[in-house]
C-alpha cells in the first residue's frame, strides 16, 4: 500500500490530537503579552507588563520560591530513598521482595484525595505536627519514592551484576564500589530520577493544599489568585516562565538519557 | 601443612541451593602453579566452586585453604585472589589503562609506580599503546585481554577464569588457548581455569576435575582422563567411546577375561593389578583404536568382533565408520585417518567386517 502524506484520515486525526494536547498550552504565553486583563480574543497590542507585575508581586515570588526549595528537597530525599531501595530490591537476595516492593509502589494507586486527608490527621491529631513546607515535603516524598525506585530499579537491572563482583574482587569494599562502579554507571538513572521527583513535586496540588500551612506552594497560591481577574495575566506570565524552564529541564533530561543509554547499548554489544 | 602440592585445600565444601546441591562435599587440593581445570556440563557446580573459591558464594559447610590460610572469614576483596569474569565485566566508564589500574589504587602503590605496572601489563597482553582507548572500542579478543591484565597486575597467588575464553570465535579462541597457558607458565600463578570445552581442558591443563552434578568424578592429567577413566560418565564426557557391557569370570595375570553373551569373551590388559571382583563390567575402547579389516586379526591377544558395516561418517581427517554387531542395539565406532583424498574402504553398506583391537586397547569399567 502507497503512504501518502497529510491526506489520509489519520494524520488528520493526529493533527487535530496534537492541537488540542498543546494548543492550551501555547496559549498561555501568547495572552502572557497581551496588553489586556482578559484573556479573550482579540488581542490587544503588545506589552511586557505582565512580566514587570509577576516580578514586583511579593507573595507569587514566595510561593515560588517555596516551590522550588520543597521540589529540590523533594528530588534529592526521594531518589537517596530509591536508589536504596532499588539497590536493596536488585542486588541482594531480600526476603519478602515482592510484598515490599508493593508497599514502596502502592502510593501510586491510592488516590491523592486520600493519602491528603490520611496524612492530615496523622500531622494533626495523632503527631500533632504543626502545618509548613516541611510537612508538604514529607508527603511529596511519600509520592515521590515510587517513580525514583521504578527509574533506578530499571537502571540497576540494566547493567551487568558482574561489574560490581569485579570491582570487590580487585579490593574495594562495598563502599568503595558503590562509588566507583554504581553511583557513575547509575547516574542517568539517578538524573532522570531527581527531574522526575522534582517536576512531580512542583506542580503537585492536592496534598500541598493540605498539607501547607500559612505558606503556600505555587500551584496552591495560583490556584487561590483565580478568583480576582487581574491577577491572571501575572499568573500567564509566570506560566510561561515556567513552560520555558520545563522545556529546557525535558531537553536535559532528554541527553543525559540518551548518553545513558547509548553507553548501555554499548555494553550489551561488545564489539568483535 | 601446606605444602607446593596442597597450595589450595578444599575440605569437605558444600553449597546448596535450596534442595540444589550445587556443590557436594568436595575435598581435593590444588598445587601451587599449577594450571587446574574444573571441566563438567554446564550445571555441574563449577561455577559455583570458582566462585566459593573468589569469595562470592559462602560455603554451607567445610572449608577452603589457600596458601595455608582458611578463607571461608574473608570478604572477595581481602582473599588473595583475581577473577577474569566469564562477561569480563570490563568498566564501561573507564578506559583501558583505568580499567587495569583500578585493583592497584587498592593495593597503596604511588602513581609512577601504578604507571609502571600497566605499561607492563598492556606489553604483556600484546597491547602497549591501547591504554588510553575506550573500552567500547575493543573487539572482544582484546577485552578479553584487558580482563585478564587487570587480574593479572594485582599479582594473585590464585587467577581464577570462569569460561574466559566461551565467547571468541574458534580461531581466536585457540590462538588464546595457546596464549593463556604460556602466560600462565611464565608468570607462575597457580590458574583455576573453568570450562565446559573438554578440548580446551585437554590442551591447557596440567590437571583436570572433572565434575559432574556437584561431585568430582575424576582429577587427574589429560593423557591419564583420556587413557584411563575412572568410570562411566568421565569416559563418555571426554572424547567418544564405545561401551559394551559384560561380566569378569576371571582375571588371568593381568588381563581380565570379560563374557559378552552372545559376542563371546573378550580380553581387557588391567591397569592396577585386579582388584577387581568377578560381576558386570563395561568394557570401553575408543573408535581409533579399533582396526577395521575383511577378515580377523591372527594375533591371539587381539579382541575379534565380526559385524556388518552400516554408514560412514565423513570428518574430514578421519572417517568414523559404523558397525552393527550382533546382541548389541548401538552399533560400534570405528575411527579411521584419512591418508589419502581418496578413501580406501568406500561406503560399502551392509559388508561383512572385522573389528578387531589387542588387549590393552580397551578399559574394564565397573558398571
Amino acid at each position: 500500500m502507497a503512504r501518502r502524506r497529510g491526506s489520509d484520515g489519520l494524520s488528520i486525526y493526529a493533527t487535530l490530537y496534537l492541537i488540542f494536547l498543546y494548543g492550551p498550552v501555547l496559549l498561555l504565553p501568547l495572552f502572557s503579552f497581551n496588553d489586556s486583563y482578559y484573556v479573550a480574543f482579540p488581542l490587544r497590542s503588545f506589552t511586557f507588563a505582565w512580566y514587570r507585575e509577576m516580578a514586583g508581586n511579593g507573595p507569587l515570588i514566595e510561593a515560588l520560591r517555596a516551590s522550588l526549595q520543597v521540589a529540590a528537597g523533594v528530588a534529592v530525599v526521594s531518589t537517596v530513598l530509591g536508589v536504596l531501595a532499588a539497590k536493596a530490591l536488585t542486588r541482594y537476595d531480600l526476603p519478602g521482595r515482592a510484598p515490599i516492593t508493593g508497599f514502596i509502589m502502592l502510593p501510586l494507586v491510592i488516590p491523592a484525595l486520600v493519602l491528603a486527608l490520611a496524612l492530615l490527621v496523622v500531622l494533626r491529631r495523632i503527631l500533632d505536627v504543626e502545618l509548613s513546607l516541611f510537612t508538604v515535603a514529607a508527603g511529596h516524598v511519600m509520592l515521590c519514592v515510587p517513580y525514583a525506585t521504578l527509574v533506578m530499579i530499571s537502571r540497576l537491572e540494566g547493567f551487568d551484576r558482574s561489574l560490581e563482583e569485579a570491582a570487590t574482587d580487585l579490593g574495594d569494599n562495598a563502599w568503595q564500589t558503590f562509588w566507583r562502579i554504581t553511583f557513575p554507571l547509575a547516574w542517568p538513572g539517578i538524573v532522570s530520577s531527581l527531574l522526575l521527583c522534582f517536576s512531580a513535586s512542583f506542580d503537585e496540588y492536592v496534598l500541598a493544599a493540605f498539607l501547607s500551612g500559612n505558606q503556600a506552594t505555587l500551584p496552591v497560591f495560583i490556584f487561590s489568585q483565580l478568583r480576582f481577574p487581574q491577577r491572571l495575566p501575572g499568573v500567564l506570565a509566570l506560566g510561561s516562565c515556567i513552560l520555558l524552564g520545563s522545556l529546557m529541564l525535558v531537553a536535559f533530561a532528554e541527553w543525559i538519557r540518551r548518553r545513558g543509554t547509548g553507553a548501555a547499548t554499548l555494553d550489551l554489544a561488545p564489539a568483535t | 601443612m601446606s605444602g607446593p602440592e596442597s597450595f589450595i585445600q578444599i575440605r569437605g565444601v558444600s553449597r546448596h541451593f535450596g534442595n540444589l546441591r550445587a556443590v557436594d562435599d568436595l575435598s581435593f587440593d590444588i598445587g601451587a602453579g599449577e594450571f587446574f581445570s574444573l571441566l563438567g556440563p554446564s550445571g555441574c557446580g563449577k561455577t559455583t566452586l570458582l566462585r566459593l573459591l573468589a569469595g562470592f558464594e559462602m560455603p554451607d559447610a567445610g572449608e577452603i585453604f589457600i596458601d595455608g590460610q582458611p578463607q571461608s572469614q574473608l570478604p572477595p576483596n581481602r582473599r588473595p585472589t583475581n577473577m577474569v569474569f566469564q562477561s569480563y565485566a570490563i568498566f564501561p566508564h573507564l578506559d583501558v589503562k583505568q580499567n587495569i589500574a583500578y585493583g592497584l589504587r587498592n593495593q597503596g602503590l604511588s602513581k609512577p609506580q601504578i604507571a609502571a605496572a600497566v605499561k607492563e601489563a598492556l606489553a604483556l597482553i600484546k597491547l602497549p599503546g591501547h591504554g588510553d582507548r575506550r573500552t567500547n572500542q575493543l573487539s572482544g579478543g582484546q577485552r578479553q585481554r584487558v580482563a585478564l591484565a587487570r587480574a593479572l597486575v594485582c599479582r594473585p597467588k590464585v587467577l581464577l577464569l570462569d569460561e574466559p575464553l566461551g565467547a571468541l570465535d574458534k580461531q581466536l579462541r585457540e590462538e588464546m588457548q595457546l596464549e593463556l597457558r604460556q602466560l600462565q607458565r611464565s608468570v607462575g600463578i597457580t590458574f583455576v581455569f573453568v570450562t565446559h570445552d573438554q578440548e580446551e581442558a585437554l590442551t591447557m591443563s596440567d590437571r583436570i576435575a572433572v565434575m559432574s552434578r556437584g561431585k568430582v568424578l575424576q582429577i587427574d592429567s589429560a593423557e591419564r582422563l583420556y587413557e584411563a577413566p575412572n568410570c562411566r560418565e568421565v569416559a563418555g564426557f571426554i572424547g567418544s567411546m564405545n561401551f559394551i557391557d559384560g561380566m569378569l569370570r576371571e582375571i588371568a595375570g593381568d588381563v581380565g577375561v570379560v563374557d559378552v553373551g552372545p559376542l563371546g569373551l573378550l580380553r581387557v590388559k588391567l591397569d592396577g593389578a585386579a582388584g577387581l571382583p568377578p560381576g558386570p563390567v563395561t568394557v570401553a575402547v575408543r573408535p581409533e583404536k579399533l582396526t577395521l579389516s575383511d577378515q580377523p586379526s591372527t594375533d591371539p591377544v587381539d579382541n575379534n568382533l565380526c559385524g556388518r558395516l552400516t554408514t560412514r561418517a565423513y570428518l574430514g581427517d578421519r572417517n568414523h565408520y559404523y558397525v552393527e554387531v550382533d546382541g548389541r542395539e548401538k552399533p560400534l565406532a570405528v575411527a579411521a585417518q584419512n591418508p589419502r583424498r581418496h578413501e580406501g574402504l568406500g561406503n560399502p553398506a551392509g559388508a561383512t567386517v572385522w573389528i578387531s583391537w589387542p588387549a590393552d586397547a580397551a578399559v574394564l569399567l565397573t558398571a
